[in-house]
């Protein structure tokens, strides 16, 4: 029966090619744009550290002046997790979570050691010992630093494989020198590919969101001590910046590993009496903390930009138009075959025989809008690839995707099928054979 | 004409008229708030930055082994180095000016500040983005003076990155100048920044600041001018080129400045992060590219709906007008012109785009209303639904023409045919 209604199918396409071709043709653009934005939307709302992001917390705190009418919330939502150089130190030192690290980003000048090569500018992160472990930072060659290294402010630092390929021609460079900054780094270790996607870490450091992940990793104290400059610097007071580390400015972020929740409960209750000390010795006047985990950071950072939500709900507007114009042919086609659904049904066929066969039409022309819609979709993400966005390369159709698509096509054409089926269904057969 | 007879044929497609009216209703929607949204980022993209952004451009570089600029010396040899370049730019023969800038408007590197009316102001009286450079600052940039002057060359000063920041005159755009002293006479006045008193002496027509992103919305005309030079181990150059002289001006700059001190990073990569030499059309180009992004997507959006609902009414139309031939052909038989027959579907289908329209009017209100709670969107002028009631009728009834006029032509013979 199956092989006979999709004959029947193809028969009725082939004498409204129009008609069909602009059922096909509509359905496809409204997946097509439905599955792009999505794709785009997913990649953008990724999980950066999919087997831990429930366990990496962002201690918040508010260092603002007694005067300050900043809500805490609205503080942190621009602010997110970034704190004073001594803030940071203290929580970080005090070893309360399983792991913790602090960090800030710089740009980073590297000088190759060969003759004639110009020199460079780069990504480059000034953090602490534990970052690696946290974050699940892959190594090709050798490891990361020791935390008596921070302390010691020894000039040692990480490099990320590009960079290594760029100027070690890719070999074990561990024990070598990279000049950063016109300062001579040791190398021990050398990053495997690690870009985790929103850069979560960046987000508050003025880093960029997405793209590419950073090439240099040094000690935060000895990067401070070397004077390079963090990509974001908030002072809450006239400040003398020429001394980073004791200036009332926020420009280092912390980040705490914890096991489980009741750890983390432990946790901001420890951050809160820290708090609150600061403000016994004056430093502080807000008693207000936070400890998002890493998906609620994200949100309240706001790190998908409204453009990708705006246009991923516009393009499901659209589908929705594509899906009712789609209803409306298919019914005014079936409508018009009153007469072939009579002479069927006087001829022995039953009403869900019908309903079935409208169905597979309706079915069919899904998967025709499904495939026409896959090849919007690569379209549409071909040109989202060539947007000069951050996000930019990273867009592809994938698997998972791939399947929506098809499901998603089905779907809609099956829903737009039900009305005009059922009407085919009830038509009495008896007038439509007496006009004959 | 009566419209009774319309509307009895019309009660037979219930579930089609519903469709077409649905259909127009949810188009007109979207489409009105898609052209708002074009037209929105339409105006931020066309936003004048203030400054003369013909044949100018802007070179980005660092130094290798500079002075760390901690101490006065060091701070010195940088402000030697800098002034340096920049004779080495002006000595072009296809430049016109340069000048060393900390920052430029659309250039996403921002200096801001509060301005106070008194030392002791708790909270200041305006946010302001600040702008570092010499008594050339002005006509290399081609800011236009409406009241007070320039700098003069003695009030030139000059302190590292990090210095304190305590200019002695400042030069302010009218923006500022009035959001400071509403009454417009802030020429001459003194203002604090961060505690240390400044005297405005020049006031400038206009000139953004240089962050394009939100947070700098409700300030993003207040700009300062420090005649200060800003000395560090990088530096920022902006030049005028000669007019029409700009491409080679622009291949010049590095090759004279590696040429006069080969220790530096010029970045010369091909995408727009990975080069340090922009013209300013393409500094213009990059700030504003999500914007431009969106309105391309959303007119493409507009197009295709439009074109898809056109279709729509053509085909529900066309197979209307093939279900009635033999009703036409009798209304024929009876004496009704071809007019008459043309007539009645374009009245047919200004019905059922009429009740459309009013469904859509309310939908694009309702999802304007909607954008502005999720995405922080503004009202929406009611002149945008009026022009998309306009043009979805037009649409119909451009649509409708084709199949109205094929009914015309249905012959009063098939009345007589039984089939």
């Amino acid at each position: 029966m199956f092989g006979y209604y999709l004959d029947l199918a193809v028969r009725s396409f082939r004498r409204n090619r129009v008609l069909t071709a602009l059922m096909v043709l509509a359905l496809g653009l409204g997946i097509g744009a439905s599955i792009t934005t999505l794709t785009v939307l997913k990649l953008l709302s990724g999980d950066p550290l999919p087997h831990k992001s429930a366990r990496v917390f962002a201690p918040e705190i508010d260092p603002l002046p007694a005067d300050s009418t900043t809500k805490p919330a609205d503080l942190w939502r621009g602010w997110g997790n970034i704190m004073s150089y001594t803030d940071a130190m203290n929580l970080l030192r005090a070893h309360r979570a399983e792991r913790q690290a602090a960090m800030a980003l710089t740009p980073v000048k590297v000088r190759p050691q060969q003759a004639g090569e110009h020199p460079f500018f780069s990504n480059g992160v000034m953090t602490t010992a534990a970052f690696f472990a946290m974050f699940d930072v892959p190594f090709e060659y050798g490891g990361g630093w020791s935390e008596q290294d921070g302390e010691d402010r020894a000039r040692v630092a990480v490099i990320a494989a590009e960079l290594n390929d760029k100027l070690f021609g890719g070999k074990n460079s561990v024990g070598q020198t990279v000049r950063v900054n016109d300062h001579d780094y040791r190398i021990v270790g050398v990053a495997g590919k690690w870009a985790p996607q929103p850069r979560f870490y960046a987000v508050s450091l003025g880093g960029r969101g997405y793209g590419d992940g950073d090439a240099v990793f040094l000690p935060l104290q000895s990067g401070s001590a070397d004077k390079m400059n963090p990509q974001n610097v908030n002072c809450w007071q006239v400040a003398d910046i020429t001394s980073l580390e004791t200036a009332p400015c926020a420009w280092v972020s912390l980040w705490v590993e914890l096991e489980s929740a009741a750890d983390a409960g432990a946790y901001k209750t420890f951050l809160s009496n820290y708090v609150a000390q600061q403000i016994s010795l004056g430093r502080f006047h807000h008693p207000e903390v936070a400890l998002p985990d890493l998906a609620d950071y994200l949100a309240q950072q706001q790190v998908v930009p409204s453009d990708a939500r705006l246009q991923a709900n516009l393009a499901f507007g659209f589908l929705l138009i594509c899906v009712v114009n789609t209803v409306g042919l298919l019914l005014a086609k079936c409508l018009r075959r009153s007469r072939e659904i009579g002479v069927r049904r006087a001829l022995g066929a039953t009403r869900s025989a019908i309903f079935a066969q409208f169905m597979i039409e309706s079915a069919m022309v899904g998967v025709a809008g499904g495939v026409l819609g896959l090849v919007f979709a690569e379209l549409g993400l071909w040109a989202v690839r060539h947007q000069p966005a951050q996000y930019a390369s990273l867009a592809h159709l994938d698997l998972a995707m791939f399947a929506l698509t098809f499901v998603v096509a089905l779907i809609a054409s099956l829903v737009a099928g039900l009305l005009p089926a059922w009407r085919a269904c009830v038509v009495a057969p008896a007038p439509q054979l007496k006009a004959v | 004409m009566t419209l009774h007879p319309i509307l009895a044929a019309l009660k037979k497609h219930k579930a089609g008229v519903t469709l077409i009216t649905l259909q127009i209703a949810l188009t007109l929607a979207i489409v009105c708030n898609a052209v708002f949204i074009i037209g929105q980022r339409v105006d931020r993209i066309n936003r004048p930055s203030g400054i003369d952004e013909n044949n100018l451009f802007l070179v980005t570089q660092s130094w290798v082994g500079a002075p760390t600029g901690d101490d006065e010396g060091s701070i010195d040899k940088l402000d030697s180095m800098q002034q340096a370049d920049v004779a080495t730019l002006r000595n072009l023969p296809d430049v016109e000016s340069a000048i060393a800038v900390n920052t430029l408007p659309l250039v996403n590197s921002t200096w801001s500040t509060g301005i106070s009316l008194k030392p002791d102001q708790q909270r200041s009286t305006a946010q302001a983005a600040l702008y570092f450079g010499t008594e050339q600052m002005v006509p290399t940039l081609g800011l236009k003076l409406v009241a007070g002057r320039n700098f003069t060359s003695a009030e030139i000063g000059h302190m590292g990155f990090r210095g304190h920041n305590k200019p002695p005159v400042i030069i302010v755009t009218k923006a500022l100048g009035d959001k400071l002293f509403p009454k417009g006479d802030a020429l001459g006045k003194t203002v604090y920044i961060d505690r240390n008193p400044t005297t405005i002496v020049g006031i400038v027509e206009r000139m953004q600041v240089p962050s394009v992103n939100s947070w700098a919305n409700s300030w993003f005309w207040n700009s300062v001018l420090i005649p200060t030079r800003l000395d560090a181990g990088f530096s920022r150059y902006a030049v005028r080129a000669k007019p029409g002289r700009l491409d080679a001006a622009m291949r010049e700059a590095p090759k004279a400045l590696y040429a006069s001190n080969p220790m530096r990073v010029i970045e010369t990569g091909a995408k727009f992060e990975d080069k340090s030499v922009h013209s300013f059309a393409e500094i213009r180009r990059y700030a504003y590219r999500a914007d431009r992004g969106m309105a391309v997507l959303m007119g493409v959006i507009c197009l295709i709906l439009l074109c898809v609902t056109g279709a729509g009414i053509v085909g529900l139309t066309s197979f209307w007008v093939g279900q009635r031939r033999k009703q036409i052909g009798i209304r024929r038989a009876l004496g009704a012109t071809q007019v008459d027959i043309l007539r009645y579907f374009q009245t047919e289908n200004l019905m059922i785009a009429g009740v459309g329209v009013v469904l859509g009017a309310i939908l694009a209100v309702g999802l304007n209303l909607w954008l502005m709670k999720q995405f922080q969107m503004d009202r929406m002028s009611i002149t945008y639904v009026l022009v998309g009631v306009v043009v979805l009728l037009v649409l119909g009834q451009g649509a409708v023409f084709a199949p109205a006029r094929r009914a015309s032509k249905v012959s009063p013979v098939e009345a007589t045919r039984s089939v």
